[in-house]
Parts: structure tokens; sequence; C-alpha cells
């Protein structure tokens, strides 16, 4: 069965190997990609749009229902996580750290469980004491991993980066919180519920620019006509309208990230894991 | 392109795709594709597409390796072929 599956999988890359070779070269001006709309993009993106990264001028705007839906995708995938491996079931044991002492208490399960104040934690089975060094390095590091984020959002429309990029770097701001102290430290700061309606928030912001767009008298996603609700700057109104969008792409993908995340480190409890 | 740097890169590529196949350790696996996704990056970024290797590093190289990491811990280490 295993040479067979390597047969198989063989002739597929030596006929994709084939298919490449009647690929264009790298470059080439003449490649049926350079001519038939790219020149327009090269050349009036920056005139249309005034965003001089045509990525995100062609992703934003051009393509801005694309990647709407693209948005949608993610929080569909975020979703769907959710929807497979959330366990609503309470947990058989629980262990009870005194936090004085050192002393551990195991309940069972259907046993009434202590209610000790702050000086007992609940913690994981697993439970090994968190590292000062790397709980002090990831402390400090975690801000300007942030600061960092929000920079490649905001800067999405000048260099390279965007709302998805800048969400993903920013979620796993909150994966690293999760892995040096432990997931309840992340849980207990962002809840599941804000996480639930960040995620929905970000899409709602994209499909709220497009259709106020619609409601100022233009077609959806058509940022020029948001003009008059802006008092500055009509003249980059486009750019200030894939700015919108981008916080609305990053603020989903942040929140996916840790959904995905926190269900399936802890096989979807919410109480402990990596 | 500058093919010295794309030989290397790609032949890279090439290594741990297959020792991510081969490997009998899953997280040893998920690291390797960690560093596969790193590599293509270098490659994107090469080649100019400075978005794409944006997104591949933290996407690919990034995040998806804490995914693979995170769900490693909650099933077992080792594959049976």
């Amino acid at each position: 069965m295993k040479f067979l599956g390597f047969i198989v999988v063989g002739l597929a890359g030596a006929i994709l190997l084939y298919g490449t070779g009647d690929f264009p070269d790298w470059g080439d001006p003449y490649s049926p990609a350079s001519l038939h709309i790219s020149k327009d993009y090269i050349e009036k993106a920056l005139d249309q749009t005034k965003v001089p990264n045509i990525v995100t001028a062609v992703l934003a705007d051009y393509r801005g229902f694309d990647t709407m839906f693209e948005t949608a995708v993610i929080f569909t995938a975020g979703l769907a996580c959710f929807l497979l491996l959330r366990d609503f079931r309470e947990k058989k044991e629980r262990f009870y750290r005194h936090t004085p002492t050192g002393v551990i208490l195991h309940v069972k399960a259907g046993k009434k469980i202590l209610d000790g104040g702050k000086e007992f934690e609940y913690m994981d089975k697993d439970w090994v004491p968190s590292d000062l060094i790397i709980k002090t390095v990831c402390r400090i590091l975690i801000p300007f991993i942030q600061i960092y984020a929000l920079y490649v959002v905001a800067h999405g429309d000048f260099s390279p980066g965007g709302g998805f990029q800048g969400g993903v770097i920013f979620g796993s701001s909150l994966i690293l919180l999760a892995i040096s102290y432990n997931l309840k430290t992340l849980v207990k700061r962002i809840s599941e519920k804000m996480l639930g309606v960040y995620a929905a928030l970000g899409v709602l912001i994209y499909l709220g620019i497009g259709v106020i767009c619609m409601l100022m008298g233009g077609q959806f996603l058509d940022y020029a006509k948001l003009a008059p609700l802006i008092p500055f700057d009509s003249n980059h109104i486009r750019a200030l309208g894939m700015l919108g969008i981008e916080i609305g792409v990053g603020i989903a993908v942040t929140a996916v990230m840790a959904i995905i995340y926190i269900n399936i480190v802890s096989e979807g409890r919410h109480d402990e894991g990596l | 392109m500058y093919w010295p740097i794309d030989l290397i890169v790609l032949t890279f590529v090439i290594f741990c795709a297959i020792a991510a196949i081969v490997v009998k350790d899953l997280l040893a696996t998920a690291i390797l594709f960690g560093a596969y996704s790193f590599m293509m990056c270098l490659l994107w970024a090469v080649m100019g597409a400075v978005d794409v290797a944006f997104t591949e590093a933290s996407v690919g190289a990034g995040v998806s390796t804490v995914f693979f990491v995170a769900a490693i811990f909650r099933t077992s280490r080792r594959t049976k072929d």
C-alpha cells in the first residue's frame, strides 16, 4: 500500500513538473498575466488611489470584494474550529494549589468544589512551576510585538504588510502570552465571548464600510464616496478607506488565531493547555 | 534572480520537505515545516514578492507551526509509519 502511494505521488509530482514547462519565464513582460491588466494597475494605481504599495491597492481596493470573502473564510475557519472542538462538559477532576504552602488538593468528580478564596489556585493537571526567565522575557517582548503588529496594519498602504499579517502577528503575541504563562492567563484577559465578538466585528467593519459606500450613492466598497464623511484630506480618501478595512481584517484575524489556538490546545475545554 | 542564493535556498526547501516526510517524530516534522516555510519566505523575498514573503513568514513559519505543536501536544508524538 505504501509502495502504491509512493507511485501515485511520484506520478502526480512528475505531471506537475511537466506542466511547469509551459510556464512563462520569471518576470517575463510578455506572459499572459502581465499583458492583460497589470499594466493598468502599475501605471494608474498611484494616481487613482494614492497608495504607494500596489499590492495593497489591488487587494483592498480593486479586488476589495475578493478580500472581503477571504476575511469571511478566516472567520469561518474560527467558527468551524469552535463548532468541532468546543466541549462544554464539566471537567472530571480538578486540582487546586494552596499558594502559600504549595500543597495540592485533588477534587474528584461530583465532589463539592471548594471556595478557598485567593489562597487557592485552580491549576493544570501536569503543572510545572513557570520559569522566571521565560516569563520575564515574554513579558517584556509582548508589548513590542503588539506595537509592531499595529504598525504593520497601519503601514500596509506604504510598505509590505496589512491586515492579515498584522492580525497574525497580534494573534501570535496573545499565543505567546498563553505559552509563557499558562492558558488561564490568556482566557482571563480575553474571554471567549469577546473573542467571538471581535471575530465577527472585524468582518462587520469590512462589510459596513462597503455598505456605507453604497448608502453614500456609490458602488459597494467604492471608497471615494466616503469623502463627505471625513472632513480632512479628501485627496487620500481611498487610502483611508483601505486603512479602515485593513483594521477590520486585523481584528478578525487576531481573534480567529486566538480562538483556533485556545480550542486546539485545550481540547475545547478552555481550562488547561500548553 | 541571483542563482547561487536560489540554488542554496531551493536545496534547503527540498531537504526540509523530504526530511519532514521521513522523520518519525511529529514535533520534529512541525519544526521542519516551519523551516520549510521560512525558506519559501526567503525565496519569495528574493523574487521581489515582499508581501507574500511577509505572509509566509508570519502565517507559515510562525503561527501554523504553533498550531501544529498545539495539536501534537494533545495527540501523540509518534507516527505509526
